[in-house]
């Protein structure tokens, strides 16, 4: 199966994703709500999906947006998935149950935006120190240690 | 190192012990300055350059600078790339697990001032020397390895001028025109007017 035939698939299993999926640049992208991205992961591994290749966050201001790269070595094709939260409420299902590999992608992404993932095994920080106060990555972002660069560089 | 803080206080109170010392130090002074074991502190694209020194093609192993993985076997930590906050703590704790007398030289410029990430930056401390007595700095992004072996032997002036006795110390002056130096300028002076 290519990726241009994954449409057709997608379509004729879930009719309400399919307005969801589009191709750019080779790599499919389904987007998709919180509450379901759980499920479809879930249904993407069983298609062939088998490997996890990333998982990232963007902070849109108003909601964060939840990238999961997916790969398939079978049909030599990758998906994003995506998901967006409110930022006031920061939790999404998490996917450690269906890929191990997504244990410490989900703990870089909690520890640098603050995103909560349910079910995930051992959610604490990785890449910072324990005591850090705040998530770097968020556009709000605010700390005394920051020297801001100057216009004229 | 007790036994010789206390030889060098007793020869410098006896009449005529100087001579010894003198000799003392240059003995001690030659040693060490000829065997400079280094602690890699590689943390970053400068470690490579670091690697690429001790083999080979520049053989530190001449100027008797090898490189140990035990902080305890060495005489200069050489700090070769981006210190994270994250990381300080740890080279903080290797700094101390090497034995006195220790040398500690700031490779690139990450462990100068921060480098390139010295704006915008939540996560990088901003040169070594905030946290560690730097010796002998070299800039470059990453410096080459003539770089580091310049600040070895610049390292080993540093160690020759030393003493057992602390207060017999020789200072040594940074080899960079200082302002007010009239050495400041004589780039242009040697090689004659720009034409």
């Amino acid at each position: 199966m290519k990726i241009e035939d994954l449409r057709e698939h997608l379509c004729g299993i879930y009719p309400d994703l399919c307005p969801l999926f589009s191709i750019e640049f080779g790599d499919g992208v389904l987007c998709v709500s919180h509450e379901r991205l759980h499920q479809a992961a879930s249904d993407l591994k069983d298609l062939g999906f088998d490997r996890l290749g990333m998982v990232t966050a963007v902070d849109y201001g108003e909601e964060f947006e939840l990238v999961y790269r997916l790969q398939s070595r079978a049909m030599h094709a990758g998906i994003f998935l995506k998901a967006r939260i409110k930022r006031e409420t920061p939790v999404i299902a998490s996917v450690c149950d269906l890929w191990p590999a997504a244990n410490w992608q989900e703990r870089e992404v909690f520890d640098l935006f603050g995103i909560t993932f349910d079910g995930h095994p051992d959610l604490r920080r990785i890449l910072l120190t324990d005591d850090w106060v705040g998530y770097p990555l968020r556009k709000d972002y605010e700390d005394d240690r920051i020297i801001r660069r100057p216009d004229y560089i | 190192m007790a036994f010789v803080d206390d030889l060098g206080a007793a020869l410098d109170k006896t009449p005529g012990g100087g001579i010894i010392l003198t000799s003392l130090d240059a003995l001690i002074d030659w040693s060490r300055g000829k065997s400079l074991w280094m602690m890699p502190m590689g943390t970053a694209c400068c470690a490579m350059e670091l690697i690429a020194a001790s083999f080979a093609r520049f053989d530190f192993d001449r100027h008797g600078s090898i490189p140990r993985p035990d902080p305890r076997h060495t005489d200069v930590m050489v700090v070769a790339g981006t210190i994270t906050r994250k990381m300080e703590p740890a080279v903080k704790r290797l700094w101390e697990q090497m034995p006195e007398p220790k040398w500690c030289i700031a490779m690139g410029n990450c462990a100068v001032s921060g480098g390139i990430f010295y704006y915008d930056t939540y996560s990088v401390v901003r040169g070594v020397d905030e946290f560690l007595p730097v010796d002998v700095y070299i800039s470059g992004c990453p410096p080459r390895p003539e770089a580091l072996q310049d600040a070895i032997l610049r390292l080993r002036e540093k160690v020759s001028a030393e003493s057992i006795v602390p207060s017999r110390a020789k200072p040594v002056k940074s080899i960079l025109p200082q302002p007010g130096d009239p050495r400041k300028g004589d780039i242009a002076a040697e090689g004659g007017e720009p034409s």
